[in-house]
């Protein structure tokens, strides 16, 4: 502690703490977003807080920007004990979060996006007398902030700076960037790490959400781990190295009751073949992307959120432009075509994707009618008959053992996730499809939902189904998958076998290490 | 600190309960205003009531001004059910009026069987492509409708304001700036002032109820109209569908111009439409785009525009006053949306709850 005293330049010892989190417990319906999580951030250092996806960082620096409220536990904030009840009071104590979606009026410039919503300004816009302010500060932190600019000329970066300077100039102190890198360039990423250097020297404390590791060991002096929920431990950076904080990262393996089913895998089904798209900031969010896909084998997909994952499951169901490259099923190429091409093609490919209500069904519509959106261009003439999509349902309900008061008039939105899940992935299983694309199957279910989700893809396994499933808990992808695909960044970092690696090696590839290539069971 | 809260989805009871409530409400409110115009609120409102039911042809009446409004409805709530805001009913109705004046222009002597089909079909065209042009640019380069089937509303009216005031002009009306009554083989057909257009209504309404409920392309409406992201993932051809329901929609605000010239107004007017177009707006989202829905408060309304009327020559009282009322009634139920749908919360017992 004393030596990291020194590196966050404390001023006196006694008000060293700035933020002081403790026993924080923050409950959603069954699930435990955060189980007795203990947090504190000193005065002048930058923290990182390390997790997965889901371990609940964001949740934690939600209960400390007061949009949620802890069920249990204490927060201080420079010594006062506070509650924070919502972001206007976190402010007030000098607490400003950095959204990760950026919350700018397009056609303001800079400068009325700062004085819009600032409460240091009269009813009455002075912008002579902000722009003096901003002046000051942007020469203080060397910004490159033009305040003349309109948000809709700025880049990604701009705009990031921009909205980091918003939360100072309303006098925030301890500033909270949630995964800030995530839509940078390099070139930007160092730019953003010097302004937060320069904000650090002014006096601030910054946390930073991040699962990139060589970021952590650049910027950070202190660094927070988080898993499921928990706090792991909290390190000094000096005393750490990344494989260190790759497996506290992803915990030990568990003893978790994924079944794993052999099957003698088939033939080649999908062969995707360097494939690239790209994104509306224009950055590669596929970028030569290749992989072969068996029948009879569950193919996982790790990564961290926004690796690509979405995309290369949207763009094998012809849902997201593919820049370049090949998709073979079958023998036919199918990039560029769009899902009502690709079903004319006889190809029937069931993909659950991550977004259930507003993708995969129609949230407003019943049971019946959404297991009719797959069905009802089987009717012949102009008409639809729910007949068929009656009698699915309720064979659907009955066997995922979906709980719903009823399957007609019972919009799906008013299910639980876990049968909303089962609706989805019970339909998309019932149309015998020759391939499986599932993203994020069991996210937000409870264990035994899991399972039923577990059971019935290994069903379609081991009918002899090629299965693609994107996952983020890897202790369930190493347990079901018979190899696992890692995406960092749009690129694979390997493809392995997960009875032959380990969770570190798989957690140092999401990170973007790449594989060394002892595993090369993608090529056989 | 008063906080608004989301309600759960209201019961049907619930849902009657307010609504009746809002309309009695309404009465009380309008009451003072009708004591000002000199007349007994009492006596008013029964008079309403009479003049809308008390004889066949009163009642004739009031279901010969509900037809086009009813159809007008279930024109918008088609596009509204595909979350396009059509809201240049005016402007379709208009068109089909044109059509159909254009259609008894070119061709005078066709025998009535022939002249009401081809009106019929003409009407329709012209309306649909007075909608199918916005649908075409907001499927196309994503412009937005609300404001492009707006303003051709008003480029249909300047439009029928050029035909009345100078291309169409009558030259035998000494002067007056009106087209031409329509010949009598153009005329809707009637039996004690029931006229055809109530059978085309009737006729429209199933078609619709099927269309809606039981079609593959009504189907494909409703699932692009709840989620684009769904209706992609399925496979819907996105821009088919939005110019398929414009057609619909745009098509049954064109034929209400035919029903109204050919069987209420007798010529083609910047009159005709009085503000319908935008009534069944309300019309439509009041009913919740369910076709029976679209029905029962088209007929409400007809109610209260046939009672609104029939008033101010029984009690003498000034048409201002009879829409008043209307707008009254209109206000609260509108308003108790609101409290179907939310709550006030103050903010100690929501701490508590928390």
């Amino acid at each position: 502690m004393a030596l990291s005293a020194i590196f966050s330049k404390g001023e006196s010892m006694n008000n060293d703490y700035v933020v002081k989190m403790e026993n924080i417990t923050k409950v959603f319906g069954k699930v435990k977003a955060l189980d007795h999580v203990e947090f504190s951030l000193k005065k002048g250092e930058v923290h990182a807080i390390l997790g997965e996806n889901g371990a609940g960082k964001s949740s934690l620096m939600n209960v400390l920007n007061g949009i949620y409220m802890p069920d249990e536990g204490q927060i201080e904030v420079k010594g006062q004990a506070v509650n924070i009840s919502s972001p206007k009071i976190a402010l007030d104590l000098g607490i400003g979060m950095l959204p990760q979606h950026y919350k700018l009026v397009d056609v303001f410039s800079a400068l009325e996006n700062v004085a819009a919503g600032s409460r240091k300004t009269s009813p009455f816009l002075n912008k002579k007398k902000i722009l003096d302010e901003m002046g000051k500060l942007i020469a203080q932190l060397g910004m490159d902030i033009n305040p003349n600019k309109k948000v809709y000329e700025m880049s990604v970066a701009e705009k990031q700076s921009l909205e980091i300077f918003k939360v100072l100039y309303r006098g925030a102190d301890i500033l909270i960037l949630d995964e800030p890198t995530a839509v940078l360039t390099p070139q930007e990423i160092k730019n953003l790490f010097k302004i937060v250097r320069k904000m650090v020297e002014t006096g601030c404390s910054v946390i930073i959400i991040t699962h990139k590791l060589e970021e952590v060991m650049e910027i950070s002096d202190r660094i927070t781990i988080m898993r499921k929920g928990t706090t792991i431990q909290t390190v000094n950076k000096e005393e750490t190295t990344p494989q260190e904080l790759a497996g506290m990262m992803v915990g030990d393996v568990m003893e978790l009751n994924v079944p794993y089913v052999a099957v003698e895998r088939g033939k080649k089904c999908l062969e995707v073949k360097n494939i690239t798209a790209i994104d509306r900031n224009k950055v590669h969010i596929l970028d030569h992307v290749s992989f072969d896909l068996y029948a009879g084998e569950i193919l996982g997909v790790a990564g961290i959120a926004g690796s690509g994952q979405k995309e290369l499951c949207e763009g094998i169901a012809g849902l997201y432009h593919i820049k370049s490259g090949e998709i073979i099923f079958e023998g036919e190429n199918i990039v560029g075509k769009n899902p009502e091409k690709i079903s004319q093609m006889g190809i029937s490919l069931s993909f659950v994707p991550e977004d259930r209500l507003g993708m995969g069904l129609v949230s407003s519509m019943d049971i019946i009618d959404n297991v009719l959106l797959k069905d009802y261009r089987n009717t012949k003439g102009m008409g639809i008959s729910r007949v068929v999509s009656r009698d699915k349902a309720e064979a659907l309900v009955e066997r995922l053992n979906v709980s719903t008061p009823a399957i007609e008039n019972h919009a799906v939105s008013l299910l639980s996730g876990g049968n909303i899940q089962k609706v989805l992935l019970g339909r998309e299983i019932e149309l015998e499809p020759k391939l499986m694309v599932t993203a994020y199957a069991t996210r937000g279910l409870d264990v035994g939902s899991s399972q039923i989700i577990y059971e019935l893809l290994n069903e379609q396994k081991v009918k002899m189904k090629p299965i693609m499933y994107v996952g983020e808990d890897l202790d369930v992808l190493m347990g079901l998958c018979d190899r696992i695909m890692v995406l960092c960044e749009g690129r694979v970092t390997g493809i392995v076998d997960p009875r032959k690696t380990t969770k570190e090696a798989i957690g140092l590839m999401m990170s973007g290490v790449m594989s060394e290539g002892e595993e090369t069971c993608s090529i056989s | 600190m008063l906080h608004i809260v989301k309600k759960d989805v209201p019961k049907t009871r619930e849902k009657i309960i307010v609504r009746v409530l809002a309309v009695l409400a309404a009465l009380a409110v309008a009451s003072i205003i009708v004591v000002f115009a000199g007349a007994n609120p009492i006596e008013l409102y029964i008079g309403i009531f009479q003049g809308c039911f008390g004889t066949i042809h009163r009642f004739a009446a009031t279901i010969v001004k509900m037809v086009p409004l009813l159809v007008l409805s279930l024109g918008v709530m088609i596009a509204f059910k595909m979350r396009f805001w059509n809201i240049g009913a005016e402007g379709q109705f208009l068109m089909g009026a044109v059509g159909t004046t254009l259609v008894v222009r070119s061709f005078p002597n066709l025998p009535l069987p022939i002249m009401l089909l081809t009106m019929v079909l003409v009407s329709f065209v012209f309306g649909a492509v007075w909608l199918m042009i916005p649908a075409f640019f907001k499927a196309r380069y994503g412009t937005n409708e609300t404001l492009f089937t707006l303003m051709l509303n008003y480029i249909a009216l300047t439009l029928v304001t050029a035909l009345q005031y100078d291309f169409w002009k009558d030259p035998a009306a000494n002067g007056m700036p009106k087209i031409a009554n329509l010949p009598n083989n153009a005329l809707l057909p009637n039996v004690s002032g029931f006229n055809l257009s109530i059978l085309m209504a009737v006729i429209i309404v199933l078609a619709m109820y099927y269309f809606m409920n039981r079609s593959k392309i009504g189907f494909e409406i409703s699932v692009l109209g709840e989620s684009e992201n769904t209706a992609r993932y399925i496979g819907i051809n996105v821009t088919k569908t939005i110019m398929i329901a414009a057609l619909i929609s745009g098509g049954l605000c064109g034929i209400v111009g035919m029903m109204q010239i050919t069987g209420v107004s007798g010529a083609l007017s910047t009159e005709i439409t009085g503000g319908l177009g935008f009534t069944a707006i309300i019309v439509a989202w009041l009913s919740g785009l369910k076709v029976p829905f679209v029905v029962l408060n088209s007929f409400a309304f007809a109610v209260l525009l046939q009672g609104a009327s029939y008033i101010q020559t029984a009690f003498q009282i000034p048409g201002s006053v009879a829409d008043m009322i209307q707008a009254i009634i209109l206000f609260f139920i509108l308003g108790s949306e609101f409290a179907l749908q939310y709550r006030f919360v103050s903010d100690k017992t929501k701490s508590e709850v928390a």
